[in-house]
């Protein structure tokens, strides 16, 4: 399951009665480097409904004129810090977010990449493809038999392999670059001439890699480079040997890599729950 | 712009894919407005933690969202278990220009 549960301090960029507004491009700034830097940030001027505000804490900055007010919440349940900035630079304003924030952790940009596969439900026909072909568990059976991505965390940074095996092009990845797989709207003529068949049993039986190299080969899709069973080989390949290569991968994450007798587990695995969630239906 | 819309700006910060160019532009004009605005770092690093906020913002009866691919920003709330409201307003940024994203988030 995801282990990088840090959620960021909410911060209000509060220009409202009581305060003076700081000049667009020093609140352009702030912002910028605040969001840079992983928190979420609202600013509270004319119009637009806010956000219902969650359980978090809040950090109110404000040009209060020198003293920020102290503010409660009236249900007592979240905690409300105020800060004044007037005449503080933006750097020193996100500093004094940073001072306020402390030793609490928060998930960083830059540290980590949210890379995971996206189900498109008004695509996917729970045909169970991705769960056999993915070797990391990324997808899973929920209780009422319908796939779904159960471990994101498993996912290999980069890798967006299940998505170019899926016949109905509904897994996308949001960080990737190129369309169908990033999100981008599918053609549906060319996606109907060109679904991509993937015997997934041929796949992952004996050298997996050959095999599906072999029928790539035979097959060549005219509907998208981007997707393809031979870029899904080679990817799935380049994420274990990269793992294999990186050397300070622990012993132990080495030894948890799929060998030829785990993928044929797996896939016997895959195939069953497969199998009885599409019975099930 | 309607009192009722609620706008949401989203960095993408852990990633990059957004046109830096384009989102800058985005947030600076949202600046030089004087509505309220909501921003979040990445939208996909909340989606990944399930992050209850997003179940906060899919609330939202008049929602524009500025982000990415409408396909996908809509397959991450509802992946997190908030799924968007189909009046959603999802503006791409990753193919439209600044000028087009923010005259639809502020519009009347």
């Amino acid at each position: 399951m995801i282990t990088h549960t840090h959620r960021p301090l909410r911060v209000i960029l509060y220009e409202g009665t009581g305060s003076i507004a700081l000049p667009a491009e020093a609140r352009a700034k702030v912002m910028m480097a605040l969001l840079d830097k992983g928190y979420t940030v609202t600013r509270s001027g004319q119009g637009a409904s806010p956000v219902p505000h969650d359980d978090r804490s809040l950090l109110v900055l404000g040009a209060f004129e020198g003293k920020a007010p102290a503010l409660e919440d009236v249900t007592g349940q979240i905690m409300i810090d105020t800060r004044d900035i007037t005449d503080l630079e933006p750097d020193a304003i996100v500093s004094l977010v940073e001072k306020t924030r402390g030793d609490k952790p928060m998930n960083e940009p830059g540290k980590w990449k949210p890379w995971f596969p996206v189900i498109d439900y008004t695509r996917c026909t729970n045909c169970m493809q991705c769960l056999s072909f993915c070797l990391f568990d990324v997808y899973g059976v929920s209780e009422d038999n319908k796939i779904q991505v159960q471990n994101n965390d498993n996912c290999k940074t980069n890798c967006p392999a299940c998505s170019r095996v899926c016949p109905e092009v509904a897994i996308m990845f949001p960080k990737y670059q190129g369309g169908p797989i990033n999100g981008d709207e599918v053609n549906e003529n060319e996606a109907k001439r060109e679904k991509i068949k993937v015997d997934i049993s041929s796949l992952l039986g004996g050298d997996i890699y050959s095999t599906l190299k072999d029928r790539s080969t035979a097959f060549k899709s005219r509907f998208s480079k981007e997707r393809s069973a031979d870029k899904a080989l080679d990817e799935r390949k380049k994420c274990l040997t990269k793992l294999v290569g990186d050397g300070f991968i622990p012993a132990d994450v080495l030894a948890s890599l799929p060998s030829t007798d785990e993928i044929l587990k797996k896939a016997e695995a895959a195939k069953a729950k497969a199998a009885a969630a599409l019975a099930a239906q | 712009m309607s009192s009722s819309a609620t706008i949401l700006y989203c960095r993408c910060a852990y990633a990059q894919v957004v046109p830096s160019g384009v989102k800058n532009e985005v947030l600076g004009k949202l600046c030089e407005s004087a509505a309220s605005f909501e921003t979040v770092a990445d939208l996909c690093e909340m989606a990944a933690h399930r992050d209850p906020r997003l179940q906060a913002i899919a609330s939202c009866a008049n929602l524009r969202i500025a982000a990415c691919y409408p396909r996908a920003v809509r397959g991450l709330f509802q992946q997190a278990g908030s799924p968007l409201p189909e009046n959603a307003e999802i503006l791409n940024m990753r193919t439209q220009t600044a000028t087009e994203v923010t005259e639809a988030l502020l519009k009347s």
